[in-house]
């Protein structure tokens, strides 16, 4: 699933009636499901004032989980961006048998419950597991269920610019003397930096809120493998919702400070279009 | 680039190790020990009452969330592509919000929302609605998460086929809900068809906002993810699989959906 | 010298060349003419070296180049639709062979200077492709193919992405460049007339074969076949010789061989003048003649006129 930026407006002022129903049915919609429950989360992350939402939010705590929260979902979307392009790379430049079975499945982390992902990757790397990998309740137990639920991202932002990239560029360079790694390094990556980091970006953005395939493999160890997102459960349940939401809203900042670096993104790299 | 052949084989096993390590071997082993006691053992886990109700709860919640988002992202859709307004960008970039939040935020804001404490929690409580730990709840927390695929898969078509046809059919003198029935949904079709389907996988998978939301209460309101969940901590692990491979053969089902409805929705895409 | 033996290429089904054999001199510009399909471009690219034919061999200055990646074949290649690396600057762009054999950046800042003026685009060097017209794009790629200082330079249709004035003034400006610079040429194209004007040798291709080679004037006053006849400029059919339409003699009174005919048409087109005639009520043939001489004939549709048909080696039989 892609994040767009829009394209140059080409469209005018709206004569059908679809056009505003469309805007009024969608603004409302959208606040009503959307923006007020948020609003709410934000509001009462301030219930105890100023200062109450800075000790809540920098307990030792709450720092430790967003500080592991953070590494370990860059390190996830950083090792997906390297194997997302790799994988883009063969799906789309390489043939071999079953090739579109793999293609299809790339979408299963989107498509499973991530309650069942979690499950999944306890059933092959924890205690009842057949090759004996037991690395349950560790750090690097996260970095695999991160690693699982965002491995479409980046390969699916990739493909589709690659599948589209000129090939006269690449055979201009060999053309010119360049080896098959500086056609690479050179010429087919730096068209590709873009895509790479908006699917890198959203696998990131993932990664920092995902509970569902976390909460089962971690242990959720608080100040070694407690994650933020499973800490703000934690508070909700322990009935603390004035610090569930001061996690919450932390969060939320990281989201949409993602989101707006994306739309950044995509308008850098059209630059170049024409 | 003309790779060598042992370039390109090297390439290929490190990318299908990764592959296979991360996702296929996993689900696979999860399928086989699933299926170790039998297919009978299966069926018995998967129609227990509990689980019935589950599914049959899942579904429900389903089909109110996804048609309702997709009537909305219809419109959003229309909005979006036929037409230009203040605050476009920002209507787009919140619709990209649910992509982004934690699960467990979209619950706790609907918590803090219609919550006993909520803001709204008071009226609620007076008026006798229930919303949090009641079905209702788990309704809104399943539109938040599935709502932007129908809408970010049909603004792309409206915008590549152009307004004209429309525009012939008005002058030839159809109504806009007819221009709309006959010209605008047919062209949609497709990238709605993808959409729906991609929200339904969201729908039916949806765990962390559910669970703030829920309650768990079986029977009532527990889905088929949070079934998964009690049974693993009930140690239960058998019949946490066995659901859990219910699960994921609605996201294979999804899956294919998917391939079978992308080559259409391409050529939709190109006229 | 490039030498062409014995090539064969196929893409599945597809015969793209059918033993072709050639030999292309030092110093020509040469052109491959032939319609889409002819094979003209993917021999272009079996000698660069882009794509590798199924038998047979490729000589570039006296070395066998058969096996050798395009790298290393000290070629320059110009694409149809630019190539251009779209996300490096001009300078980049013209750079990047000379990058990529690490040679010392001064001597890199003033080779691209020199060359960006040579094609005519001094000063803009640190605009980025998407901010030049068709033709500024395909002169940086020259200039980019020209950098490495190639022994051999290869143009895919380079002109045909551009418009016909553009065209017009780069063709003329490749032959001028070719009189300074003088490198091996060879130039794939599907129009007769860029062909006619630019190149000193032309290899007309039909089918993934070779039809003939020669100088543009041989090959249009004495073309081996109907094909070559036909592809280079009009032809007029009279009975069971082919004839060019400005061969053909026309006058309003009979002479020794001539045959009558009656005019259908007259079209002016400014210099020249086609008519259009009917023999012995056979299907139309065109004819050519000056404006000159049609105003000398005062011709008319409906009126009857005596033709007659050049001689035999300005002619071609039916085959």
């Amino acid at each position: 699933m892609s994040v767009t930026a829009l394209p140059r407006s080409t469209t005018r002022r709206t004569r059908l009636p679809a056009g505003s129903l469309g805007i009024g049915v969608a603004t409302l919609w959208l606040s009503i499901i959307v923006l007020l429950p948020l609003a709410a989360v934000v509001a009462r992350s301030f219930d105890d004032g100023l200062s109450g939402f800075w000790d809540a939010a920098t307990s030792r705590q709450a720092l430790a989980a967003l500080r592991f929260t953070l590494i370990v979902s860059l390190l996830a979307a950083a090792i997906n961006a390297a194997m997302g392009t790799l994988l883009a790379w063969v799906l789309v430049r390489d043939r071999f048998r079953g090739k579109g079975l793999v293609n299809a499945l790339i979408d299963l982390p989107f498509a499973l419950p991530t309650i069942v992902a979690g499950l999944t990757l306890m059933a092959l790397y924890g205690p009842t597991s057949p090759f004996g990998i037991n690395i349950a309740f560790t750090q690097f137990a996260v970095l695999l269920a991160l690693l699982f639920v965002t491995m479409p991202f980046v390969v699916r932002a990739v493909q589709p610019v690659l599948i589209e990239l000129d090939r006269e560029m690449e055979q201009a360079a060999l053309s010119l003397g360049a080896s098959n790694a500086t056609v690479f390094w050179k010429i087919i990556l730096p068209n590709l930096v873009p895509a790479l980091l908006s699917g890198a970006a959203l696998a990131f953005a993932r990664a920092v809120g995902e509970f569902g395939s976390v909460v089962l493999i971690s242990g959720n160890i608080p100040f070694d493998t407690q994650v933020s997102s499973v800490f703000a459960f934690k508070q909700i349940e322990s009935d603390n919702p004035v610090g569930a939401a001061v996690v919450s809203t932390v969060l939320l900042a990281i989201s949409l400070l993602v989101l707006l670096g994306i739309r950044g993104l995509g308008r850098w790299g059209a630059r170049h279009d024409r | 680039m003309i790779v060598e052949r042992r370039w390109r084989i090297g390439l290929r096993t490190v990318a299908l190790a990764y592959f296979l390590a991360l996702l296929l071997l996993p689900v696979g082993l999860v399928f086989y020990r699933t299926f170790e006691h039998g297919v009978g053992y299966v069926i018995d886990s998967v129609t227990t009452p509990a689980a019935i109700s589950a599914f049959w709860l899942t579904i429900e919640v389903t089909a109110i969330a996804v048609p309702l988002n997709a009537v909305v992202g219809i419109l959003a859709a229309i909005a979006l592509a036929r037409s230009d307004f203040r605050g476009k960008a920002l209507l787009n970039g919140l619709l990209d919000l649910p992509f982004a939040i934690s699960p467990v935020v979209i619950g706790l804001s609907l918590v803090l929302l219609y919550g006993r404490t909520g803001w709204l929690g008071p009226w609620l409580a007076d008026n006798g609605i229930r919303i949090i730990f009641s079905v209702p709840g788990i309704v809104l927390a399943t539109i938040f998460v599935s709502l932007p695929f129908v809408v970010r898969e049909v603004t792309p078509v409206l915008r590549e086929i152009g307004d004209e046809q429309e525009q012939a059919a008005a002058t030839l003198g159809a109504g806009a809900w007819t221009t709309f029935r006959r010209i605008t949904f047919p062209a949609i079709r497709w990238g709605l068809a993808y959409g729906i389907v991609l929200s339904v996988a969201r729908a039916v998978g949806e765990f962390g906002a559910v669970s703030v939301v829920s309650g768990r209460v079986a029977g009532e309101t527990m889905t088929l993810t949070l079934l998964v969940q009690q049974r693993f901590e009930n140690f239960e692990l058998a019949g946490a699989y066995a659901a859990s491979a219910l699960l994921a053969v609605i996201a294979l089902l999804t899956l294919v959906a998917m391939t079978r409805i992308n080559p259409r929705r391409e050529e939709e895409h190109e006229t | 010298m490039i030498l062409v033996r014995g090539v064969d290429k196929r893409f599945g089904t597809f015969q793209a060349l059918d033993d072709i054999s050639l030999e292309v001199p030092d110093g020509s510009l040469t052109a491959l003419l032939g319609p889409s399909g002819s094979g003209k471009s993917t021999l272009l690219r079996v000698i660069a070296g882009l794509e590798a034919p199924d038998s047979g061999t490729v000589e570039i200055h006296g070395s066998d180049a058969t096996n050798v990646p395009p790298q290393r074949r000290g070629i320059g290649f110009v694409f149809q639709h630019y190539a251009a690396f779209k996300h490096m600057t001009v300078r980049d762009n013209v750079a990047f062979g000379l990058t990529v054999r690490k040679r010392p950046k001064q001597e890199i800042r003033s080779k691209v200077d020199e060359l960006l003026s040579i094609v005519g685009l001094a000063g803009y060097q640190d605009r980025y492709p998407n901010q030049l017209s068709g033709g500024q794009r395909q002169r940086m790629a020259l200039a980019r193919a020209l950098a490495v200082e190639p022994s051999v330079l290869l143009l895919d249709e380079p002109f045909g992405a551009l418009d016909a004035k553009v065209r017009a003034e780069l063709r003329e400006w490749l032959r001028n460049l070719h009189e300074r610079v003088h490198v091996t040429t060879v130039l794939v194209t599907h129009d007769q007339e860029e062909a006619m004007s630019v190149a000193d040798r032309i290899v007309v291709m039909n089918d993934g074969r070779i039809e003939q080679v020669g100088h543009p004037r041989e090959l249009y006053d004495n073309p081996a076949n109907q094909f070559v006849m036909g592809f280079l400029g009009p032809v007029s059919r009279l009975g069971e010789r082919l004839v060019r339409p400005h061969d053909i003699a026309v006058d309003t009174a009979p002479a020794d061989g001539a045959v009558q005919a009656l005019v259908t048409r007259v079209v002016h087109l400014g210099f020249e003048v086609r008519v259009e005639l009917r023999i012995d009520g056979e299907e139309s043939v065109g004819v050519q003649i000056t404006r000159d001489d049609a105003e000398r004939l005062d011709l008319a549709p409906g009126e009857i006129v005596w033709v007659r048909p050049p001689h035999h080696e300005r002619a071609l039989d039916v085959a």
